[in-house]
């Protein structure tokens, strides 16, 4: 029999407890600051030269904001995606679906995390 | 076996196709759909700093795309998902505080996160532009 003392000891049918949870809103509050500053970096630097653009990302502390948001961002996506795919697609699909957004969220996170590292090292 | 008849028999909620739209539920699902959307627009972003990290002439393509009226028009649409779904998020988080529960107030961060968001996406572009003098 599950006993609330159980379920607490346990943390849930998951395991994980409220886990999830509460990394969904510690990513969301760390994206706001992130994505205002996103925001700020794309419109002030639409159509600017290619040595502007790429000066700008190399600073260091452009970089480090870029390489927070992206693990931020990345993370609070994946979490929100499974949560829409967990509602919606049932069966296997479900499975392929989830595998798909994580793959994904890695995807995008990463490709973009080596692109700023490669700026910043400046080669 | 008995019980998956009472099942099919018993009420099933919430009955969204009978259900007379309303501005809340609007606005739940447009937080779910703003919240793909950025997904997908995580894709430019990919794509920007790529094109930056891979050189001038990768460069030069993207930042052309960006830069002409459609490419500027999903950037727009881009940064005001981002500014709705923020806003849209920021109403969450005061909600799993326990605050902000009542008719009034729902109705209330719901025209917000609406006006809140158009407001500050054209601010955001004008002083953008402002800033750029362009």
């Amino acid at each position: 029999m599950a006993t609330p003392l159980k379920r607490v000891r346990g943390l849930g049918t998951a395991h994980h407890g409220t886990e999830t949870f509460w990394r969904q809103r510690l990513t969301a509050v760390a994206n706001v600051p992130l994505i205002i500053f996103l925001i700020f970096s794309i419109v002030t630097n639409i159509g600017a030269p290619y040595d502007e653009v790429r000066a700008y990302l190399a600073h260091p502390l452009v970089a480090l904001a870029f390489v927070a948001l992206i693990l931020s961002a990345a993370i609070h996506m994946r979490i929100g995606l499974k949560e829409i795919i967990e509602d919606y697609v049932h069966g296997g699909a479900r499975i392929v679906a989830i595998l798909l957004a994580t793959f994904f969220a890695v995807g995008v996170g990463l490709a973009s995390l080596l692109a700023i590292v490669k700026i910043s090292l400046g080669s | 076996m008995g019980n998956a008849k009472l099942g099919a028999e018993r009420p099933l909620s919430p009955h969204l196709s009978i259900y007379r739209p309303m501005l809340t539920m609007m606005m739940s699902i447009a937080h779910r759909i703003s919240g793909a959307a950025n997904a997908a627009g995580f894709l430019l972003l990919v794509w920007w700093l790529v094109a930056v990290a891979s050189g001038p002439e990768s460069y030069a393509q993207v930042s052309s795309v960006f830069a002409s009226i459609p490419g500027r028009l999903i950037l727009f649409l881009f940064s005001w998902s981002l500014i709705h779904h923020m806003l849209g998020g920021i109403r969450h988080l005061i909600w799993d505080t326990g605050h902000g529960l009542d008719k009034l107030s729902i109705e209330i961060f719901a025209w917000a996160t609406i006006i809140g968001s158009t407001v500050l996406t054209v601010l955001v572009w004008v002083v953008g532009y402002w800033l750029r003098g362009a």
